[in-house]
């Protein structure tokens, strides 16, 4: 059956992974763009545009942890071993740059201190994604319910491509979401950031896809097997209709077009991963259904997940909604 | 330093690590959370600037404190999967699910509101502004629910089938949550989140106190974390009583660790006040008791029964020297908590709670009790459940991720500098804030990440001025 719990989950889980990309995206990518604020003045703009929000943003990555464990046990107690190292990173790095939101503006003589803290909390976490999603992509060897690889299995020329690939694109998406909220100089350079940021980024992700379907056979099979991959070519031609969309938006001084077509980036290279895992939840041994909690445990977190996620969305929306707009530097922002 | 370790004695000293850091923030957030929408909720019914005042003092220093909550929380939940991955996998399929609701019920209202609490009261209003700081409280208290029901269920076990692939099966979700140690396990750790907090409170007040006792934020404040000293703290004795004689249904090796009981005394159970517990001999050592009381504490009444921990194999013991002393110490606490409530009702009965030097001086010394008594608690209960994850079904042994000891021990060393330095800073910066009256116009470098327009007029804007700096 194949609308069953187990998908559903699978789709929710896919979908909270996805949130948590594109929006805790932008606030790591404004990390790593942070030395290139010219000013203390700045660099506070950068750091004020995400600091209502980037909390909530965080959560996501929680739901996604969190989310595994409750309904893909297996999956989780297989990942999270074989990802150790890079995982343990992320997390320190997360440390660091979510206390520099507060800690900062604690202090005069380490203010530079939580400067360096925020840019290489931020650029250390989006790394490890990036090589987490990389080592996945490669395959986890799994024996009975364990993980059954190395320590440094996680780390090869791919994943660290990943790494990078990741990195680059979050700071595409922090250098948009800063055209979109501030004016003046710190707009008009980011403007120029966000066209290299963009190149680099789809260069990077039209790299990773050649390489992707030689590292399995199935990836092969799923993008260039007639006629079921005549519906894979969608994907990279999405993704150039958003490249045409992204550079027209910038040329055209337009400030929304750009973020959201960098978000269409991460979307779309989202749906082709998806496309080349079907139906592996840890690739390349373990299928989402056997990957799965029993029904019970996914029927009781389901009715929860179906009531809370969409209020969730809600007052997400509304926060967003209430700091709308350009950020004022004279406002009184401190 | 760490070698010759095991992977397990390893993953053990950083899950004790990470989850003693861990446990001070949301102690510390769950009460004051309570208290700002209490404070917001008495400044928009009287008007009295003195609330405001208080509540953007103490809103300042939750968001310090909030933020390494999330941050030190995001660790727990990774590190069940990376270093007790087989205890993911076996009891992921009842404790995952009540740590989803905990995510989605309890995290991102708090993150959600947050912002708007922190920064939003210009933008949306009074009335939003107070939903979205009562929403943050809310959240707080959900969460503990939640985490208590995971921690209560792997203490007191029910409502699960045991499959064929080893993983535990939720039969009744009703079951599960409400198993018996959850109701006790909640109130005493809600109530010692509030009782944290009122310390922590009463000392900030008190210390302004004894600069200038005319101080109207410190006096008020004083006065009302007072109030919940006086009454709270008797309430909290009761409850942990109560909880005491649920453990002893369901874990009696626990309670006898304790209680230092390792001999069955019959119907005349003493109560040790003191001893070392000597594990090989199995009998306390240098032990101060006094009889019958014992018996009288576990049972309510004169003679009855209690197991001791030599009827008990060896192998089912914890560590029961930390579990004495620990319990030891949280007790002593919370009597101390009460000799200061009842201290000060004596000096508010006299009309001199802000004239009582000593009451102010013993108060400071009290600021960091709750959250002692906290840890102390913790360690109590979780070093007496061991040598099980599961209570009675999974050894910790046997709950170990397939982790090499050097890849353990690098991230054990990595934890402690990374939490001893980002914490301690953030330490520094809080008590730095609470060194300053509440009235104290800018707190900090800057009131925080964002300002709207009109918080702050134009005169006030002063160069920023750090005391200390």
């Amino acid at each position: 059956m194949l609308f069953d719990l187990a998908f559903i989950w699978a789709g929710l889980i896919a979908f909270a992974v996805l949130v948590y990309v594109i929006l805790d995206g932008f606030d790591l990518g404004i990390g790593i763009l942070f030395p290139f604020g010219r000013s203390e003045k700045e660099r506070d703009l950068m750091m004020n545009s995400v600091a209502p929000v980037w909390d909530g943003n965080e959560t996501w990555l929680i739901l996604g942890g969190g989310g595994l464990f409750a309904v893909f046990p297996l999956a989780y107690a297989v990942v999270m071993p074989a990802l150790y190292m890079p995982i343990i990173l992320m997390l320190l790095a997360l440390i660091f740059r979510g206390v520099s939101f507060e800690y900062r503006w604690r202090t005069r003589r380490w203010k530079g201190v939580w400067d360096m803290a925020f840019f290489g909390g931020s650029f250390v976490a989006a790394f490890c994604q990036g090589i987490a999603l990389g080592a996945l992509v490669q395959g986890i060897e799994v024996e009975g319910r364990a993980y059954a690889g190395g320590w440094f299995d996680w780390l090869t020329p791919f994943s660290v491509l990943t790494g990078f690939a990741v990195a680059v694109g979050y700071a595409l998406l922090g250098a948009t979401w800063l055209v979109l909220k501030t004016e003046g100089e710190l707009h008009i350079r980011m403007r120029r950031f966000a066209w290299y940021l963009g190149a680099a980024t789809l260069g990077l992700i039209g790299l990773v896809s050649l390489i992707t379907p030689f590292l399995e056979p199935v990836y092969f099979e799923r993008w260039f097997n007639l006629p079921g991959s005549l519906w894979s070519m969608v994907v990279p031609l999405l993704m150039l209709g958003l490249a045409w969309s992204f550079f027209t938006g910038l040329n055209d001084g337009k400030d929304l077009q750009p973020f959201l077509s960098a978000l269409g980036f991460f979307i779309v290279s989202f749906i082709g991963i998806g496309i080349s895992f079907y139906p592996m939840m840890v690739p390349p041994s373990l299928t989402i259904w056997e990957a799965a909690a029993p029904d019970a445990s996914l029927a009781f977190a389901l009715v929860g997940a179906v009531i809370l996620v969409p209020i969730i969305l809600a007052y997400t929306a509304y926060a967003y909604w209430v700091f709308r707009g350009k950020l004022d530097p004279s406002e009184g922002y401190h | 330093m760490l070698d010759g370790l095991t992977a397990e004695t390893l993953a053990r000293l950083q899950f004790a690590f990470t989850v003693s850091f861990h446990i001070i923030f949301p102690a510390f957030s769950i009460g004051l959370a309570s208290y700002l929408a209490v404070l917001n909720a008495l400044w928009l019914k009287t008007r009295d600037e003195t609330y405001l005042n208080l509540f953007n003092y103490w809103k300042k220093i939750f968001a310090v404190a909030f933020g390494m909550g999330v941050v030190s929380g995001i660790v727990m939940s990774y590190q069940f999967g990376t270093n007790w991955s087989v205890f993911s996998d076996k009891a992921g399929p009842i404790v995952g699910p009540l740590m989803a609701y905990e995510v989605l019920s309890a995290f991102f209202l708090e993150a959600g509101f947050l912002g708007i609490m922190l920064f939003g009261r210009e933008r949306v209003g009074e009335g939003l502004h107070m939903f979205a700081t009562a929403m943050v409280a809310v959240g707080t208290l959900m969460s503990a629910t939640w985490i208590l029901a995971v921690n209560s269920w792997m203490q007191t076990p029910q409502g699960y089938a045991l499959a064929e692939n080893g993983q535990f099966v939720p039969e009744d979700w009703l079951a599960i949550i409400f198993n018996p140690s959850f109701p006790y396990r909640l109130v005493h750790m809600v109530l010692a989140a509030y009782l944290t907090v009122a310390f922590v409170v009463a000392a900030v007040s008190a210390l302004h106190l004894l600069r200038d006792r005319t101080d109207k934020e410190s006096r008020k404040a004083f006065s009302m974390a007072m109030w919940m000293a006086l009454l709270v703290t008797p309430i909290q004795i009761v409850a942990g009583d109560m909880h005491g004689i649920n453990t002893l249904e369901h874990q009696p090796v626990k309670v006898a660790a304790m209680e230092g009981h390792f001999d069955s005394h019959g119907d005349n159970q003493p109560l040790a006040l003191f001893g070392i517990p000597n594990e090989q001999e199995g009998r306390l050592d240098y032990a101060i008791e006094v009889p019958y009381l014992g018996s009288l504490i576990l049972t309510h009444t004169l003679h009855e029964q209690i197991a001791g921990l030599n009827e008990f194999p060896k192998d089912e013991w914890p560590p029961v020297a930390i579990v004495f002393f620990s319990f030891r110490i949280m007790v002593a606490i919370g009597f101390a908590m009460l000799g200061l409530g009842l201290w000060g009702a004596w000096a508010r009965w006299r009309g001199k709670l802000y004239d009582a030097p000593w009451l102010h001086r013993a108060a400071v010394l009290m600021g960091p009790a709750g959250f002692i008594a906290v840890l102390a608690g913790w360690i109590t209960t979780e070093v007496g459940r061991q040598p099980y994850t599961v209570y009675g079904l999974l050894r910790t042994a046997d709950s170990l991720a397939p982790v090499d000891a050097p890849a353990v021990a690098a991230s054990l060393m990595a934890f402690v500098v990374v939490y001893f330095f980002i914490f301690g800073a953030g330490t520094f910066y809080i008590l730095r804030m609470m060194n300053k009256r509440p009235a104290t116009p800018r707190l900090g470098l800057r009131d925080g990440p964002i300002r709207t327009a009109g918080i702050t007029p134009a005169p006030q804007v002063e160069p920023d001025f750090i005391p200390g700096e």
